[in-house]
């Protein structure tokens, strides 16, 4: 079967998720970097379905391009080298592919918003929380060709934004530098301020990595009541299974370029299908069972500019067969909600 | 079981000079540890950042001088003695860092590396150089291809790998695992901790291993301390710190860990305070749901019983 020609598996996954219509539906993205070695095809066919109101994890290791598929949905990912081969992703029933990138400013950052691992890089160093957030908000409007709101209005918003983030003293801490907050203050303003356009999708990626765990819990648990109460679709992206388990409904495990399984966090975590999804939780430490002993996987990632051929798992998969060596394996349903891409789940 | 480190009222203050905005102040990094490390032992060593655990490493190491308190390795104290008679005890006192890319000279290939602890301690020459390099490598699970590769050639895994061979060159007593596995993927993870296990069987080392990953602590470590705030606030094996944990800021460490398929991870109030203006009297009172009067004056509480919390060892 040749690789263009999964359309089916997309349909299959429509079907499934009939009863809410798709916020956000990728369809056979194909997302490739060029550069003098080669073309790396960094993305191979991803398709996703993501509701009003649904949290979706994605997980996976280094690599396998679960932050190349986030950027991609605000179309940040640098062109060149980035190239997008084939797909869609529309949003809201457009396909953001198509659209200008005055169009895209639009987008960015008010239907769409996104909070990133390091949140002291996303800050201005020399700018007070206030100033910066001022600029935000106002940078919005005018890219939304709406008049813009004065100072003190951005800064009465700004003062809300931050309070709606469970920040004490906001008024005070819009004249703070970056530099006298805490790493779980920081990554709270750069939340409050992906709030300020109203977003119908939030795009966490590995938003509690650089944080402690005890703040990275009231970093989750801030970001699953905004999910609640604001209606947000979340998509979070980490290398942290434990992280997804506690805040997503779903979850899609990726490995290199490609969605090997994707179900129900719950059915994931208890029934995984797919020997990497079944390889990555047993190389998890369980800290409440110390007897369980973690297992590696043998071999490493492949180089993505010579991805094997095939599933692109199969040098480091047990189970492979010739099959597996010369045929790509699509998602295909296994159970309810419950998509495999492997030929022997 | 014999004592191969021992520090006792171990202490490391800063000077933070005086700036345009603030007056010249003291941070106290590690103040008063007590640790004890047998031969062959494993001790891990939990906190958050900012706690002092990596500043209590290097002055284990005597990589910074302490500004109080005595260290014995080996039974002999190293505390203030002089560079020229601690260069051969150096030897049984290795360190891994946690990030292997910054650790290994770009320049270098594998066996230069690995080579350069035998040569500069004078361990190995010649023949027996190459033959003692090759083995370590094969030691670390390395084959001979990798010796001439340079570390822009080697992936996360490998790279650790290198550090490890070079830091057991010398034949070290003790390791000192700074976060060993935390740049890692979880897959490649697992790897480290068998091998670890491994060397640990096979040469009789002792681990000093340093995390945040609690689960991980709990594999490779029988005994676990907690620091908060440059102190040890609960000790114990790893079982009672981690299957009955009294201290609670040790409680809020665990709970506060995302578990898989579990409840939301719980969360304690508050973040860890600056270590230059620390909280008067228990340094955890702040974020503490079990805090009395009393632990918010005076001096913080001291460890009795691989406790330091006379409240909720009281209750």
């Amino acid at each position: 079967m040749s690789p263009g020609s999964d359309g089916r598996s997309a349909d299959r996954r429509g079907e499934l998720n009939q009863p809410r219509e798709a916020l956000l539906a990728i369809d056979d993205y194909r997302l490739a970097f060029d550069s003098f070695d080669g073309t790396a095809q960094v993305l191979d066919g991803v398709s996703l379905r993501l509701a009003a109101g649904e949290t979706l994890g994605i997980v996976g290791e280094t690599g396998c391009g679960k932050s190349v598929l986030a950027r991609s949905l605000l179309r940040l990912n640098p062109a060149p080298p980035a190239r997008v081969v084939s797909g869609s992703i529309r949003f809201e029933g457009t396909d953001i592919l198509t659209l200008s990138e005055r169009e895209m400013r639009r987008l960015r950052g008010r239907r769409i918003a996104m909070v990133f691992q390091d949140p002291v890089s996303y800050l201005n160093p020399l700018l007070a929380i206030g100033t910066q957030m001022e600029d935000a908000l106002r940078g919005q409007h005018q890219a939304a060709g709406e008049p813009q709101p004065s100072r003190a209005e951005a800064r009465a918003r700004a003062a809300a934004l931050l309070a709606s983030v469970g920040l004490a003293e906001p008024a005070r801490l819009l004249d703070s530098h970056p530099h006298q907050l805490s790493g779980g203050m920081r990554q709270r303003v750069l939340i409050a301020m992906a709030l300020a356009g109203n977003p119908a999708l939030l795009v966490a990626d590995e938003p509690t990595t650089a944080l402690d765990v005890t703040v990275q819990a009231q970093v989750l648990a801030l970001i699953a009541g905004l999910v609640r109460d604001r209606w947000l679709a979340l998509l979070l992206i980490s290398h942290d299974l434990g992280v997804i388990a506690a805040s997503c409904a779903r979850v899609a495990v990726m490995y290199a370029g490609t969605i090997v399984e994707e179900a129900a966090t719950a059915t994931l975590l208890r029934e995984p299908r797919h020997p990497y999804a079944q390889g990555l939780l047993a190389a998890v430490p369980d800290l409440d069972r110390p007897e369980h002993r973690p297992r590696g996987i043998a071999g490493s990632i492949p180089n993505l500019l010579r991805p094997p051929t095939g599933c692109r798992f199969h040098p480091r998969c047990e189970r492979a067969t010739e099959r597996c060596r010369v045929e790509k394996p699509l998602l295909r349903e296994v159970g309810p909600a419950h998509n495999v891409a492997c030929h022997h789940a | 079981m014999t004592a191969l480190l021992r520090a006792s009222g171990l202490a490391k203050t800063y000077a933070l000079p005086r700036t345009a905005f603030q007056p010249a102040r003291q941070l106290q990094a590690v103040a008063g540890v007590d640790l004890l490390l047998e031969a062959g032992g494993t001790l891990g060593l939990v906190g958050e950042s900012g706690c002092g655990k990596s500043t209590l490493a290097r002055l284990l190491l005597r990589l910074t001088p302490a500004s109080a308190g005595r260290i014995v390795f080996a039974g002999q104290d190293i505390t203030a003695m002089p560079e020229a008679t601690l260069r051969p005890l150096r030897r049984r006192l290795q360190l891994v860092h946690q990030n292997p890319g910054a650790a290994l000279d770009p320049r270098l290939t594998v066996a230069q590396a690995v080579s350069e602890p035998l040569v500069i301690q004078r361990l190995a020459r010649g023949a027996d150089l190459r033959d003692r390099v090759a083995a370590l490598l094969a030691e670390v699970g390395l084959g001979a291809e990798f010796l001439g590769r340079f570390p822009h050639e080697l992936s996360g895994g490998q790279k650790q790998r290198v550090c490890i061979a070079r830091a057991l060159a010398p034949e070290p007593s003790l390791l000192v695992l700074d976060e060993p596995t935390s740049a890692l993927d979880v897959s490649v993870q697992a790897q480290m901790l068998d091998m670890l296990a491994e060397l640990r069987e096979r040469r009789g080392l002792a681990y000093l291993f340093i995390s945040h990953n609690l689960a991980v602590v709990r594999q490779v470590c029988a005994e676990v301390a907690v620091m908060y705030l440059g102190r040890i606030v609960e000790q114990g094996s790893a079982e009672q710190v981690f299957g009955a944990p009294r201290h609670p800021y040790t409680r809020a460490l665990l709970a506060s860990v995302p578990r898989l398929g579990g409840a939301p991870p719980a969360t304690a109030p508050g973040e860890p305070p600056n270590p230059a203006a620390p909280p008067p009297g228990c340094p955890f009172h702040p974020r503490c749901t079990m805090a009395q009067p009393a632990c918010r004056e005076g001096v913080p509480p001291a460890l009795v019983n691989g406790l330091a919390c006379p409240v909720s060892g009281a209750g």
